[in-house]
């Protein structure tokens, strides 16, 4: 399946995925109105140190510990993606503790929240690899570790 | 075709479940539940009575699930006896069922230790089942006087369910803090002050001495009037059936790393069983959801003919208590880093070169980190651990190892 895959060479640490990947998932449409202003809460992350960077996102993995994990059944795999049902979740943070990534933060209200590649909202591809700069990130199918 | 057969319909049950569906489509399987309810999440009954989930979000997985697995459940019967030789058990509603591989699924019950006068309550429950948190339900009002005996998890997350509809709540324990299992002195000095500030109170390091109907006599000597008493001491797996049957126990039900009992094709998960902690390197009771799904999955795996094997169960707990987030792992052995930052309290335990634990109140953004380096014991210098301590991140670990991660399919 494809999957978000990261090269870190090319990051440039701009931080562009957070926000296209938090307008993307608010469902609205004008870019300033849903990021303006505002607290986002972003289902990638940008890491790094000494002039290094990385973003994380969920890796989708093939056994996915957070699935079997939560406590409220609400996280499920359905072909091949990762996906979090946020009227189940009551944000006990169970799926944090074990994700080895740090793919997972909760969202605005504090039910939990994750990357679910744009599959759910209106974009279709994700967000955050269309509007990367410098291809840092890419959206595409890999089968083994590189 | 092959013929399975599950003790019990908990988590570890749905994880034997889809382990041997994902090696055999075909056999019959058979769940034996003692409560009449379908599936659901355990650790939510709390979350219930907040308001914070209702009973059919609370369902562990959705109503097409049983249709979906081929499986039947015999709901509101209990397994009183296995026979190992014929390879049966034995219903209470009379039926012997025959087995090629069995799990016992069975989980654990409430301990209750003899305790003066406790048969003149007329208001007592325990905190274990759906069941429990519904009659619960019905007993309080909005005046009453809760006392729940036991602050460890399920004590401390039963208060925090009913601390919006009820008067009043006192939590007792023999020990001297709270979550006395799971915390250090000060880490559960900082939790319990912060329960109450939400005006639960607390008498630690004290036990009932006498019950009466509407109080308790403390061995401080103090009196607790109260209408409802929740009894949360403890818990203790559910042995006998696998005991009775000549199989090996200890606090749980032993098995080896492939779920397997010392019986013949009969295996055991979740709360009953006592399999392999990898962070101490002995057998312990690791009475946690994640860890029943896993240890169940793997069973259903090997009583399907297959391979599997769950040698990496830890301890660990993610809890929060009215917006307070805590979350534990491993086992706190070796030295203790203390890394405080702001109003996060971090403590790190570290030996031979590993990350034996850890205990966090805040500070748990990314915290899975943590708790694979305790499962995986990562040689603590091949990563930045200073940079860990004040923050989980994956800058800590060498480029190779992110490539692995970030660059290819886990
Ligand atoms: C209030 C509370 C809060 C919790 N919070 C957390 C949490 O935050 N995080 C966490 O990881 N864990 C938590 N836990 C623990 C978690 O719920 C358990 O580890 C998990 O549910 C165990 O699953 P299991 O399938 O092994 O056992 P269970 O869910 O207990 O299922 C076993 C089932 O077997 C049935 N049974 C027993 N004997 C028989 C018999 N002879 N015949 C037929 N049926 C039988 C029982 O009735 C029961 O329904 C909590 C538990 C409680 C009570
Ligand atoms: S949230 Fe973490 S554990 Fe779950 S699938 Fe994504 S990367 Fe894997
Ligand atoms: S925070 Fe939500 S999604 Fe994560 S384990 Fe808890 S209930 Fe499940």
């Amino acid at each position: 399946m494809k999957r978000i895959y990261v090269n870190e060479a090319w990051c440039l640490g701009c931080h562009l995925c957070e926000y296209n990947c938090a307008f993307a998932n608010s469902g609205l449409r004008d870019m300033a109105s849903a990021l303006k202003g505002r607290q986002i809460y972003p289902r990638i992350h940008v890491e790094g140190k000494d002039g290094v960077f990385f973003a994380v996102s969920c890796r989708h993995c093939d056994d996915p510990l957070c699935v079997k994990s939560c406590i409220a059944g609400a996280i499920s795999k359905t072909d091949g993606v990762v996906q979090i049902n946020r009227e189940k979740c009551v944000g006990c943070l169970t799926c944090v503790l074990v994700c080895p990534y740090g793919a997972l933060a909760p969202g605005e209200n504090g039910a939990m929240q994750k990357c679910e590649l744009c599959l759910q909202n209106s974009c279709g591809a994700p967000a955050c690899v269309t509007g990367c700069p410098n291809g840092a990130i890419v959206y595409e199918e890999r089968e083994a570790a590189v | 075709m092959k013929r399975y057969v599950i003790i019990g319909n908990g988590v570890a049950a749905v994880g034997c479940i889809e382990g041997i569906r994902s090696a055999d489509g075909a056999g019959e399987i058979t769940v034996i539940s003692a409560e009449p309810h379908p599936v659901y999440c355990r650790p939510l009954i709390s979350y219930y009575l907040e308001g914070k989930t209702d009973l059919q979000r609370m369902q562990y997985r959705d109503g097409s699930f049983l249709a979906n697995v081929g499986c039947t459940v015999r709901y509101g019967v209990r397994a009183q006896a296995i026979d190992p030789q014929a390879k049966t058990v034995a219903l209470s509603d009379g039926a012997q069922l025959p087995y090629d591989a069995l799990c016992v699924a069975a989980g654990s019950s409430p301990f209750l230790p003899p305790m003066q006068g406790l048969e003149t309550v007329p208001r007592k429950f325990t905190f274990q089942t759906l069941d429990d948190a519904l009659a619960l339900e019905q007993a309080i009002t909005p005046e009453s006087r809760v006392l729940i005996v036991g602050a460890g998890l399920i004590g401390l997350k039963c208060a925090e369910g009913l601390h919006a509809r009820v008067g009043r709540i006192t939590v007792c324990d023999l020990a001297d803090r709270v979550l006395s299992s799971i915390l250090d002195a000060a880490a559960a000095a900082r939790v319990q002050k912060h329960l109450e500030a939400q005006g639960i109170r607390f008498l630690l390091g004290d036990s009932v001495a006498q019950f009466s109907a509407d109080f308790a006599e403390m061995k401080s000597g103090e009196t607790v009037p109260f209408d409802v008493l929740v009894l949360a001491v403890g818990v203790r797996p559910n042995t006998s059936l696998v005991k009775e049957a000549g199989g090996e126990t200890d606090r749980g039900i032993l098995i080896d790393e492939r779920m397997a009992t010392t019986l013949p094709d009969v295996y055991a998960a979740g709360d009953c069983a006592q399999g392999y902690d990898r962070s101490c390197g002995a057998r312990r009771v690791l009475a946690l959801l994640p860890n029943a799904y896993l240890q169940g999955h793997a069973a259903g795996v090997n009583m399907a003919g297959g391979c599997a094997s769950f040698d990496r169960g830890i301890p660990m707990n993610s809890i929060g208590f009215f917006g307070l987030h805590l979350m534990t792992a491993g086992s706190y052995d070796g030295e203790v880093i203390a890394a405080d930052s702001g109003e996060a309290y971090k403590r790190f335990f570290v030996k031979d070169d590993r990350l034996t634990g850890f205990i966090l109140i805040g500070g748990t953004d990314r915290a899975g980190i943590y708790t694979a380096m305790v499962r995986e014991q990562t040689p603590l210098h091949t990563v930045d651990f200073s940079l860990l301590t004040s923050a989980a991140t994956s800058a800590a670990f060498s480029p190779a190892v992110r490539t692995e991660r970030f660059g290819g399919a886990v």
